[in-house]
């Protein structure tokens, strides 16, 4: 019993943020299985399923950009707010966004293309109405009509991702990715958050492979959490 | 809101900046690679949600929370104040009540008050918590259509602001201001109706917000007017309205309809076509022809020009 699917996403621009460099965002070289499985939620999900994505292939030749943003960084500190508690007022505690303004920098991916190739497990809230073989079918029935929850997104908000279903026994779509970068370690890169353990990040050895990350394959020599 | 939309925005510029990039002294923004213009998603939203305060200043339900120079701890202050008045401490702000239900109260009423947070969703989850939303309008980055020219105009004034430069530089200084002398702009928005109407994730956005944002995108510029941003304007919003929450057609296919051209002495040929090498530079709105192509629309999607 399979119910594999294969989604194939692009966008003009792509931002998969490496957590050790967050101040200014640096993206991943690929899209994570993380943000994957977000594009695919995005389409179809229900607390009864849960995806699990299998293999990414990277299409397109991995170049970035950078661009530099005005954010704030609206935060207040613990010991403002402790003074304004013995001066019993709110007075001052508050932020300006003039005033904690940032200019924080995106180094971004351009021109990308991915093929998500992944298949969902049941969970245990799933009722006896939700069989695998509905949700197949309802996932593959809205992304090949264009549907979705929300637009889906290639990592952050800004960067929405157009999608097509590639029905079973189409072929794939053409990789450009350059020889060069066809065949590399990526080190290590974020699998996932594992909302079930007090949102623990989990990391594994990615590996490109002829332009494929084969997700399972990476898992199995190793991960950490 | 029940129905999803997603729209095409054509803005254009005229001896302006359009959006001003910090890593390059504030030329206009270019993609480096292909010398179009670009205008982020953010200068967007900021022009979004200053055309609502403008517009709706005293309506109930349209605040706007990401104000310039708004105190942003002192309207999660007033969330706690309206849904949890025994709750004084700002430690015990700190962190989302331990009660579920409780805290959806929290974003549903910072959801309810402000206009941008029902747009564009906000992460309440500074100092004091008020809870995290994701809003159902989503804009991407603006593109010009063809590449852009970024032009230095170096300026001279006839004052100086300290003493020292009025010696030295005899009372005179020189600056500089970047323009694009014209760039047509396109962007694409979605407006998600779950995330509006979703009983537990929607943020309550309306069909009058929704046409309060159209109205936006339509005015924005009229009362964004600065020596820095020259004649902007917008020129065309094409929405496609599907009948379903989940939509009835591929965003790509529909923004695919709709093309800008190059027009000149009657003639339109599309944008780099080895028809146009010789034409002028492009210089004003009518030297584009925007077109929408409604030949074999999709069931169920609605196309509105405005």
């Amino acid at each position: 019993m399979s119910y594999g699917i294969r989604l194939h996403v692009w966008g003009p621009r792509a931002f998969f943020t490496r957590p050790e460099m967050k101040v200014e965002r640096v993206s991943y070289d690929v899209m994570t299985p993380s943000a994957a499985r977000g594009i695919l939620e995005a389409i179809h999900w229900k607390p009864a399923l849960r995806w699990v994505v299998d293999r990414i292939h990277v299409l397109r030749p991995i170049r970035f950009q950078s661009f530099r943003r005005n954010e704030v960084s609206a935060r207040a500190s613990a010991a403002t707010a402790e003074r304004a508690m013995r001066a019993g007022t709110t007075q001052g505690l508050g932020l300006v966004a003039e005033e904690v303004r940032q200019q924080r920098a995106t180094t971004l991916l351009v021109d990308v293309a991915y093929v998500i190739e992944a298949h969902f497990e049941m969970t245990p809230r799933a009722g006896v109405e939700d069989t695998p073989a509905k949700h197949a079918a309802m996932f593959n029935r809205r992304a090949a009509s264009g549907q979705c929850f929300h637009c889906p997104c290639l990592g952050t908000w800004e960067f929405a991702a157009d999608f097509a279903l590639i029905p079973e026994g189409a072929p794939l779509p053409e990789s450009k990715l350059l020889p060069g970068q066809r065949d590399q370690d990526l080190g290590w890169m974020l699998y996932d958050i594992d909302h079930d353990a007090g949102a623990a990040s989990r990391f594994f050895r990615a590996r490109l492979e002829n332009g494929v990350v084969d997700v399972r394959a990476c898992l199995a020599q190793g991960s950490t959490a | 809101m029940t129905r999803r939309h997603d729209f095409v925005l054509f803005f254009d510029v005229t001896n302006g900046n359009p959006n001003g990039d910090p890593d390059a002294g504030n030329l206009p923004r270019l993609d480096p690679e292909t010398n179009h213009g670009l205008v982020s998603d953010v200068a967007i939203k900021r022009k979004i949600r200053n055309y609502v305060a403008l517009a709706r200043p005293e309506a109930p339900g349209h605040e706007i929370y990401m104000r310039d120079g708004a105190t942003l701890n002192l309207e999660h202050k007033r969330a706690w104040t309206a849904v949890l008045p025994e709750v004084t401490k700002d430690e015990d702000r700190k962190r989302l009540p331990r009660d579920a239900e409780k805290s959806r109260e929290l974003t549903r009423w910072m959801c309810a008050n402000f206009w941008d947070i029902r747009a564009f969703g906000a992460v309440m989850t500074t100092g004091v918590n008020a809870g995290q939303v994701r809003g159902p309008v989503q804009i991407t980055f603006a593109t010009s259509v063809e590449p852009v020219l970024p032009l230095e105009v170096s300026i001279t004034r006839l004052a100086a602001t300290t003493e020292k430069d009025a010696e030295e530089k005899g009372g005179r200084t020189m600056g500089r201001k970047h323009i694009v002398p014209y760039g047509l702009y396109r962007t694409h928005g979605f407006v998600s109706a779950p995330l509006a109407s979703h009983p537990a994730k929607g943020t309550g956005f309306s069909e009058a917000d929704l046409e309060l944002l159209f109205e936006a995108l339509g005015s924005m510029f009229e009362h964004d007017r600065s020596a820095a941003r020259g004649e902007m304007a917008t020129r065309k919003l094409v929405v496609f309205r599907h009948a379903g929450a989940l939509g009835n057609a591929q965003a790509h296919t529909l923004f695919d309809r709709v093309t800008a051209r190059r027009h000149h002495q009657g003639e339109t040929h599309p944008i780099g076509d080895p028809r146009t090498d010789n034409w002028p530079a492009a210089r004003r709105f009518q030297d584009y022809a925007i077109a929408v192509d409604r030949g074999g629309l999709p069931d169920g999607v609605e196309v509105i020009e405005r």
